[in-house]
């Protein structure tokens, strides 16, 4: 991200430790002003313990949460000019639509009139219009999920946390709101900082995305970049479907392995060290014939179809009974008209897939 | 022509819905016919102590010759002697203010309960509820035993010199709160316990992201999400008290009575079998008034669960 901006939210080198348990361990951490980040892990990973540390609902053990610049590492979370979306929303579920999006207004000393202006805005902002009398009880999941919005944006947090967001909605649901949430992000300016186990959703609506793993940052980068260029084998098996290819290079751009020689884009590794050839599914061709070109081919039984509708995944065995896994969008009508126990030959060019040292 | 389809239910099943009924007509509603058919009767030196007897062997004549004879003398008797008034508002501060207190003791005991580590929360309402191990009349007598001028309460006040002499506990208002707040502070804390250890704790924290600090949030929050469990509280402390007789006739004094301890004194030294019926009709009628009110907290709460 480069040095121009201050950022927003600086964790440095944060722990929080639970007895024998820790959560977080030593992680430093920038956030930009008007970015929407992805704490995305697996469950256990810390990514919720660092979240409510800068709610405010968690300490940490040793290190410090700047916002703005301002050590805010012990400032109780009334106090903070964050708010945070709950994951099971935590409406109250005796105050109506309107008394809920406006409980953070009647905390601060604003008048009834500015109160009732701006949960009108609030409730028009998240298409809630006419519902401010309604019951939590009288609404729908999606509706919650909208109340819950407004709540937290209707003070105008400098950070809104978001504590897996979408995570009680249909999947149908779930993708348009994710839609919304970056329109909305992008109409307010706010800094959004959301919560995820689930890669696609964080994939979609990131700017950027920090991928944890046991109370660290193993990597931070665009979507794209988490996506391509993964830096650890972890990270391009938890993002996405990977084949990993054990080998070594023995030459520049020569890397043996137990299918064969593969060629290989990448002549920054040094040469007999053990690495790995991260490949993506959908950067590999399947044919009935070797192709002409002068890529890598190799030959393998085809040894399972799944079909996904948009596209389908090709399990192919290889000579060494490994398992190489082809992704082919369904474009045509029918199928490619191969089958279980079919030959079939995969190619890909030599910058396809990515060297992993570790 | 079809019929509808329906799904056939075995037919026992119509007979376990009409069991809370039958059970309702035999044990409340044919005992209350008769409290109220006594009721307005009249005494007699006689047994039963009252007539008209009902007489069905008489036919007709002998049924309408049994209206004729019904009267409300007893009705106009507790409403114009003050005797049995005074005993219906004493009975009425009784209740009230021990469940203004139960309600002041139970709150901050259910809280902590609520608060407590899961664990350990079975046991401390097991503690609640274990004076119930030990039948009612006896724990009333130990609590004579503990007031009485030389008792164990003026001991420790004297041997921690807080009183120089001993004070009279014993039949006083204070003797039937103290009797009636401890006997019935687990129906105050069961019923708040329950309300409270319900409330999901992320509300709390939301409030306190929504800039409320702490002790502001058990009022936004916690309070009025407990309210149920504190009205389902104080009704069933209020109502059992306002009829409450073994308290307050072996702690209490003998300058004013509760409305039972009037019932009682009616029916077994007056011998007045209509007067006591109507004294106890009288005090369900007043009663109603809380416990339809109940009824409907009760009813909400089912709509807003469905």
């Amino acid at each position: 991200m480069g040095g121009v901006t201050a950022p927003l939210v600086r964790f440095d080198a944060v722990s929080k430790r639970y007895g024998a348990l820790t959560a977080v361990d030593g992680l430093s951490l920038d956030i930009a002003p008007g970015e929407f980040f992805a704490l995305l892990g697996p469950s256990g990973c810390g990514k919720t313990t660092l979240l409510r540390m800068l709610a405010g609902f968690e300490t940490p053990t040793s290190g410090r949460v700047l916002l703005a610049g301002e050590d805010i590492s012990t400032v109780p979370p009334h106090r903070r000019p964050v708010n945070m979306m709950f994951q099971n929303y935590a409406l109250f579920p005796h105050l109506n639509v309107e008394k809920n999006i406006g409980f953070g207004l009647r905390q601060e000393k604003v008048g009834r009139h500015e109160i009732a202006e701006r949960v009108e805005a609030m409730l028009a902002l998240v298409r809630l219009s006419g519902y401010g009398k309604r019951r939590i009880d009288q609404l729908s999941g999606g509706q919650r999920q909208r109340v819950a919005l407004a709540r937290a944006l209707i003070k105008e947090p400098r950070v809104l946390l978001l504590d897996e967001p979408l995570a009680a909605l249909d999947k149908k649901l779930r993708s348009e709101t994710q839609f919304e949430l970056m329109e909305l992000q992008r109409k307010l300016g706010t800094s959004f900082v959301i919560v995820t186990h689930d890669q696609d959703e964080a994939m979609v609506v990131a700017d950027r995305i920090a991928v944890m793993d046991r109370g660290r940052v193993a990597q931070v980068a665009r979507p794209a970049e988490v996506y391509e260029r993964p830096n650890s084998r972890w990270i391009a098996d938890f993002i996405g479907e990977v084949t990993l290819i054990e080998g070594r290079f023995s030459a520049p751009g020569v890397m043996q392995t137990l299918i064969g020689e593969l060629r290989v884009a990448d002549d920054s590794v040094a040469l007999g060290e053990t690495v790995w050839l991260a490949l993506r599914p959908e950067k590999v061709r399947i044919g009935a014939e070797r192709p002409a070109n002068g890529g890598n081919a190799i030959a393998g039984t085809l040894h399972e179809i799944g079909y996904r509708g948009d596209m389908s995944i090709y399990k192919v065995r290889l000579g060494d009974r490994s398992v190489m896994k082809v992704a082919v969008a369904n474009t045509g009508h029918g199928d490619r008209g191969f089958s279980a126990g079919d030959v079939v030959w995969l190619s890909w060019p030599a910058d396809a897939g990515v060297v992993l040292t570790r | 022509m079809s019929a509808p389809v329906r799904i056939k239910r075995p037919g026992n099943s119509r007979l376990v819905v009409l069991i809370p009924y039958l059970w309702l007509i035999a044990f409340f509603l044919v005992p209350f016919v008769i409290v109220l058919k006594i009721s307005l009767s009249q005494t007699a030196m006689a047994l039963p102590p009252y007539v008209p007897v009902l007489d069905l062997a008489a036919g007709w004549e002998g049924l309408k010759q049994f209206a004729t004879q019904l009267t409300l003398d007893s009705y106009a008797l507790i409403g114009s002697d003050e005797l049995y008034l005074s005993s219906y508002l004493k009975s009425l501060e009784v209740a009230g203010v021990s469940t203004a207190i139960l309600l002041l003791i139970g709150y901050p005991m259910a809280y902590g309960i609520a608060r407590s580590p899961r664990g350990l929360q079975p046991l401390l309402v097991m503690l609640v509820v274990l004076p119930f191990w030990t039948s009612f009349l006896i724990r009333v007598y130990a609590w004579i035993n503990i007031l009485q001028r030389d008792g164990l309460l003026n001991d420790v006040l004297m041997a921690l010199h807080i009183i120089d002499a001993p004070i009279a506990w014993l039949a006083s208002d204070t003797a039937i709160y103290i009797g009636v707040v401890y006997s019935y502070l687990p129906f105050m804390v069961l019923p708040l316990y329950a309300s409270l250890e319900r409330i999901d704790y992320s509300l709390l924290e939301a409030a306190a992201d929504l800039g409320s600090p702490r002790w502001k949030a058990f009022w936004q929050v916690t309070v009025p999400l407990s309210l149920r469990g504190a009205a389902a509280g104080a009704l069933l402390c209020f109502i059992p008290v306002t009829g409450e007789f073994v308290i307050p006739d072996l702690l209490g004094g003998s300058r004013s009575m509760m409305i039972g301890q009037t019932l009682w004194t009616e029916f077994f030294s007056n011998r007045d079998w209509p007067v006591a019926s109507a004294i106890a009709v009288a005090l369900l009628a007043l009663l109603l008034v809380p416990i339809l009110v109940y009824e409907r907290l009760q009813k909400r709460a089912i709509g807003e669960v469905a």
